[in-house]
């Protein structure tokens, strides 16, 4: 990785992707400045999810390009083990590795990716886990964490490897409602120390104070981005528009 | 607590009810008495048991540990291989399969002949000019670790596809995500089902007799045909059975314990 470029982490470019006949994502094109936080909403199957994962390399894109930190991470033959060292990314599901304490599912990626030494790893997984209130945890096992617990837990996990980006996908939407502003507060203690994210989240309110920009995704398009102010306050879009009033129907804005 | 006590006295009594009457009809049966003294005269299980004993343990004991050692890391790698991804991993993953489809398919007695008999003969150094022994071990090794490897495969697919992911997306290769995240968890639940083949092939020893190795059961043969007395056999199936019993209790822990857990819901 050559390190920002111009300001810019990432940059998405024409990014086509489906699964089979269904064509998910029709033409991304997004570009992530150093420090930004991006929050992507939209409605369900709108393609939130296969975005991030496309920009994980989790899922192969049919066309276009992604680049992170200048370099193309969509060209043939990148090693992809390298690539993803510097994306973090939590997923909705909580997905500790179960047979793992807190600690080791932590130090795993730094001691067998990165080569740290255990004596290393550990300790600055504890320096992370006590930052987020998470330290006298270290030594337990996933299942006896609440789910707020493990979420922060796996935000940690990926903080290890030191990423230069984050990627959020609805990380709170299989949390009960009270368990939902500890991970969210840790999401926004992130965005103080400048980290880059792109979040997708069906939680308004959220996106509203956190996001420098919203990105309204509609069938596998971007169809409208800007400030939140101007998403939340006066969407040019119509479906925009009509996505956003539902939302407040369902009292979640 | 009164009627948990009641419980046991009124089981204890019945059981043992259930036994006298059970004793008491086979020793009158016509017929026990001939039984009795080709089957379970004393004085036989005691002549029998020296020798029938000392064969199981050199021999059939001793070709199961080392079976179940071999059947464990072979049919992991089968079952590995079977699992790899992408398609530059085909052919080994054909390989895999034929082997596992084949030797599913393959009579264990069919395949001890085709080894004990057939590959002295191939002239082949390493393979040619083994013991008879040695031929067992490798023949029960063959056909017993596609069974395990199946057993590994269904535990390796049981391991949520979002482990993997998650391994992966933290920079994990394949390889060490699934040695580091998808085997563990993988191994932890086949450990019940595992034992279960262990089972099989515990008994399966006995097979080795047909290619006339020296085992408890060829012993206890040439003791029928010395003593005209049926006790050997006897004694022979008391060891196989005894030595599995352990087993099949651990097996049931195993289970009881799995089945608890994934009742309350934790053990994800
Ligand atoms: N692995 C897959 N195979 C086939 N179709 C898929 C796959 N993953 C996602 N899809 C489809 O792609 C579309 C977009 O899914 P995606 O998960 O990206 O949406 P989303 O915006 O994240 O939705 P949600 O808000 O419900 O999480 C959906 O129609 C979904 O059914
Ligand atoms: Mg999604």
């Amino acid at each position: 990785m050559s390190g920002v470029v111009n300001g810019e982490v990432l940059r998405l470019e024409k990014v086509h992707k489906s699964f089979g006949k269904l064509e998910v994502l029709k033409g991304i094109d997004l570009s992530v400045a150093d420090h930004e936080v991006i929050c992507l909403i939209g409605a369900s199957g709108s393609g939130k999810s296969t975005m991030l994962k496309c920009v994980n390399l989790l899922e192969p894109v049919n066309s276009g390009r992604i680049v992170v930190e200048g370099e193309e991470i969509t060209a043939p033959g990148v090693d992809v083990n390298r690539i993803r060292r510097h994306i973090g990314i939590v997923f909705q599901a909580f997905n500790l590795f179960p047979h793992m304490t807190v600690m080791r599912n932590i130090t795993l990626a730094p001691t067998e990716v990165l080569g740290h030494s255990k004596k290393r790893a550990q300790s600055e997984a504890e320096e992370l886990l006590r930052r987020f209130g998470l330290l006298d945890k270290k030594d337990e096992y996933p299942d006896r964490l609440s789910g707020g617990q493990q979420q922060r837990v796996a935000i940690v996990r990926a903080l290890a490897m030191n990423p230069d980006i984050m990627l959020f996908d609805e990380v709170t939407s299989a949390l009960d409602p009270e368990l939902v502003a500890e991970v969210l507060n840790v999401i926004r203690g992130l965005a103080e120390t400048g980290m880059t994210m792109v979040i997708a989240t069906h939680e308004m309110g959220f996106a509203r104070d956190i996001a420098n920009r919203i990105c309204f995704l509609d069938a596998g398009r971007i169809l409208e981005e800007g400030p939140p102010e101007q998403i939340f306050s006066s969407p040019r879009e119509e479906r925009t528009q009509r996505f956003l009033q539902r939302i407040i129907e369902a009292g979640r804005l | 607590m009164l009627g948990g006590r009641r419980a046991v006295w009124v089981s204890a009594v019945s059981t043992l009810a259930f036994f006298v009457v059970i004793v008491v009809l086979v020793a009158n049966a016509p017929g026990a008495d001939v039984v009795r003294r080709g089957f379970f005269a004393p004085e036989h299980l005691r002549g029998a048991f020296p020798d029938v004993a000392v064969k199981f343990f050199l021999v059939n004991a001793q070709m199961f540990l080392m079976a179940e050692v071999l059947v464990l890391i072979f049919g992991l790698l089968l079952a590995v291989l079977r699992s790899l991804p992408g398609p530059v991993m085909f052919p080994l993953r054909l390989v895999a399969i034929a082997y596992i489809d084949f030797f599913r398919g393959m009579p264990l007695l069919l395949w001890l002949f085709i080894v004990a008999f057939g590959f002295p003969g191939l002239g082949i150094r390493g393979i040619s000019g083994l013991s008879q022994f040695s031929y067992g071990v490798i023949a029960l090794t063959m056909v017993y670790s596609a069974y395990v490897a199946e057993v590994y495969r269904a535990g390796i697919e049981s391991v949520h596809e979002s482990q993997t992911s998650a391994a992966r997306s933290l920079g994990l290769s394949s390889g060490k995500a699934l040695r580091f995240v998808v085997l563990p968890q993988a191994i932890r639940r086949v450990i019940p089902p595992l034992l279960n083949d262990f089972i099989g092939l515990q008994k399966d020893t006995a097979l080795v007799a047909a290619i006339g190795l020296v085992d408890a059961v060829r012993t206890a043969q040439g003791y029928s045909t010395t003593h005209f007395n049926f006790a050997g056999y006897v004694v022979a199936a008391i060891l196989f059975v005894a030595i599995t019993i352990p087993l099949a209790r651990l097996t049931d822990v195993l289970l009881a314990r799995q089945q608890r857990r994934t009742q309350a819901g934790g053990g994800r």
